[in-house]
């Protein structure tokens, strides 16, 4: 009998081309997804090789880390990102890839729109020139971020040369208390194995909490393992996942639907499966957590204090500590709940879809901005996110409470346009990286779930979700 | 693209003593709107090098630079091999980050441990990444910053060592996959182009068993 496998095990079996002498794996990719900042290079280089793609219809294009998040009929007006989102436009054109561009109300961050559209399947390799491409795996797909090179290779080829991954199983049982959310678990698992806790690895996110998640949630869990370090996340397929893919616009149709719907229940992972690592987290314990660094994990429950780098032994971790504490212009011991807060960005592939902006604003419902808020903001993931949120009234809740609500894109997630944070500004942020200059050349980013961000445009700092 | 075949060299360590250097350090966002693979180098570590704020397409002559910062120490001039801390590259994929450190004029990078998608992006443009042991690295960190005069590396990628002034031989592990590749300054897209008809025989078997990956997108 052959021996359990787990389901990275056979995503990645099923798509072995072949193996070479050195034990690399020709690896097929099913689908990419191609935005405007790490893909001109590729197609610069498949056109110097004379090289055209190898299946223009496998990838899907969109421009999001650029796009302006106001006044978008008036189109980009610094030159340089215009410029990077027309030779966008102009590539897949030119080689017949699928893009929705600004105009189209399908635009919006890559990583909210492949799921939308049903381009996210269940079973499949997907890849991006974007380290979030972990997201896709709540989906039971091998999705994981690649460079310029590599896109320029699955464009040629549809595959990558490529080492298996270890496996790590990542268990969070038990139910998670009123208030906390996938960002908190996410955040919470970042604080345990730390940032570079999963190098090496797939995540396998498993458990009771973890099933509990809505399809939504689970992206959130499976976007951050990329900040644990892990280049993959994901999650086992089943009914909240085939009840999310149906009937999505590129997923398959009618019998076909239901004959790739057996399939994908058959890649769950094999009772006994081995994993190189296993960890399990308490769901109850998980508080609302804050990042209070410059690294995802240097994160809190929302009633901790700053550490000191005085008591920590390890010199590197103490230095790291130090930068931190500079950077972010914070004091050891201080409370989470005391440190002031300018600006609040709530958006991104993180935490930018539909169920993240009704529970931020079910939190701001009836509330104002807090005065010393300079500004709130609401990104929604794609034009679909926006249309559904004032189909459901959440813009009126947002402006009514004193928040912007914006047009879709990646936006202050990493300030590439011209939503940013000036030096010193202190930001709740529900994205997923809090590096310096992440929002802005020094910039202090927390990241916070959107819940959690909401509160704190209200309060004017950050509140425990589940006490208000 | 194809890339030159890495040559052995003696190179001067450049000791960035910092943990979980994230690719928005190395390379800024600003500089990712660039349409180019070339060009980077001035801007490598923007943030930290300089102190005012970096701007695309803004020459970089007479910017004021950090005093500060390691790699504006005279000692460190023209140095090529770049030791650092645990999880370097770790954050964003943008391959934008060893194009800055390899148009800086880096070849080699040792650390205790390498984020996974930059460690793939830096061989892909013949950079080395070097894994030590944490207590090496240590070493190499004293041995670089103490005295006037610069550490400096034999690497001899051809053996798998490096010789290190004042610590001895290291040997070093390569994937030989990698260890290949950079030897030979391969196009890995050529490469794979060589097994068409195999990728050709993969799709079509599984044009029969997961026909929905093939069937026309509506």
């Amino acid at each position: 009998m052959a021996s359990p496998r787990t389901l990275y095990d056979k995503i990645w079996d099923a798509h072995v081309v072949r193996i070479d002498e050195h034990g690399t794996s020709l690896l097929y990719i099913d689908r990419q997804l191609v935005h405007e900042v790490t893909s001109p290079q590729a197609f610069e280089g498949l056109r110097l090789a004379g090289r055209t793609p190898r299946r223009p219809e496998a990838n899907l294009a969109v421009p999001d880390h650029n796009v302006p998040t106001t006044d978008r009929h008036l189109g980009i007006t610094d030159p340089v990102s215009r410029l990077q989102v027309e030779t966008l436009g102009a590539n897949c054109r030119e080689l017949g890839i699928r893009i929705f561009d600004m105009a189209d109300k399908r635009q919006g961050i890559v990583h909210v729109i492949g799921p939308e559209e049903g381009f996210t399947l269940p079973g499949i390799t997907m890849v991006c020139g974007d380290s979030h491409t972990s997201t896709h795996g709540a989906f039971g797909a091998l999705a994981f971020g690649v460079g310029t090179s590599e896109v320029e290779h699955v464009l040629a080829t549809q595959c990558l040369m490529q080492k298996k991954s270890k496996a790590m199983l990542v268990s969070v049982d038990g139910e998670l208390g009123r208030g906390v959310t996938a960002k908190d678990i996410v955040l919470a698992v970042i604080g345990e194995i730390g940032t570079a806790g999963g190098t090496g690895h797939v995540i396998e996110y498993a458990g009771d909490a973890i099933r509990a998640l809505s399809m939504e949630g689970r992206m959130t869990v499976c976007n951050m393992a990329i900040e644990a370090g892990a280049r993959a996340g994901i999650i086992g397929i089943d009914q909240k996942t085939i009840d999310y893919v149906r009937g999505r616009p590129m997923a398959p149709q009618g019998a076909l639907f239901e004959q790739a719907a057996d399939y994908w229940l058959s890649l769950n992972s094999d009772p006994g499966a081995a994993y190189d690592r296993v960890v399990h987290l308490d769901a109850a314990s998980i508080r609302p957590q804050v990042t209070w660094g410059t690294s995802p994990e240097m994160v809190l429950p929302v009633d901790g204090a700053v550490p000191d780098p005085d008591e920590i032994p390890d010199p590197v971790k103490a230095g790291s500590y130090r930068h931190a504490l500079a950077y972010m212009g914070l004091a050891p011991g201080t409370a989470i709940g005391e440190i002031p807060l300018d600006k609040v960005f709530i958006g991104s592939c993180t935490n930018g879809r539909i169920e993240d902006l009704r529970a931020a604003a079910e939190v701001a419902k009836g509330g104002k901005v807090a005065p010393s808020i300079k500004l709130a903001m609401v990104v929604p993931g794609s034009g679909l996110v926006k249309e559904q949120a004032e189909a459901e009234g959440l813009d009126r809740v947002f402006l009514d409470a004193g928040f912007e609500w914006r047009e879709p894109g990646c936006s202050m997630c990493l300030a590439m346009n011209a939503d940013k944070l000036e030096p010193g500004e202190r930001c709740a942020s529900t994205s997923n990286r809090n590096f310096e200059g992440r929002q802005g050349q020094g910039g202090r980013t927390h990241l916070v779930s959107p819940a959690m961000a909401a509160a704190a445009a209200i309060h004017g700092r950050f509140v425990d979700v589940r006490e208000i | 693209m194809p890339m030159q075949p890495f040559e052995n060299f003696r190179g001067i360590v450049l000791p960035l003593d910092r943990a979980n250097v994230d690719t928005d350090a190395i390379i800024p966002k600003q500089f990712l709107k660039s349409i180019q693979r070339t060009g980077f180098g001035p801007n490598l570590f923007d943030e930290w090098r300089y102190l005012d704020r970096g701007e695309p397409g803004q020459s970089c002559v007479g910017r004021p630079l950090n005093p500060d910062f390691v790699l504006n120490d005279p000692k460190y001039a023209g140095a090529d091999i770049l030791l650092a801390r645990h999880n370097f590259g770790c954050g964003s994929s943008r391959e934008h980050a060893p194009w800055a450190l390899a148009d800086h004029g880096f070849r080699v990078l040792i650390a205790p441990s390498f984020a996974d998608i930059f460690h793939q992006n830096a061989i892909k443009n013949g950079l080395l990444p070097v894994v030590l042991d944490e207590a090496v690295v240590d070493r190499l960190f004293e041995l670089a910053t103490a005295g006037d005069a610069p550490l400096t590396i034999d690497v001899d990628l051809h053996n798998l060592t490096l010789d290190a002034a004042g610590f001895g031989v290291i040997e070093i592990a390569i994937d030989p996959f990698h260890h290949h590749c950079l030897i030979h300054g391969l196009d890995d897209i050529g490469l794979t182009l060589t097994h068409a008809d195999e990728i050709a025989a993969y799709e079509a078997r599984r044009r029969t068993e997961t026909p929905w990956l093939f069937a026309a997108a509506n």
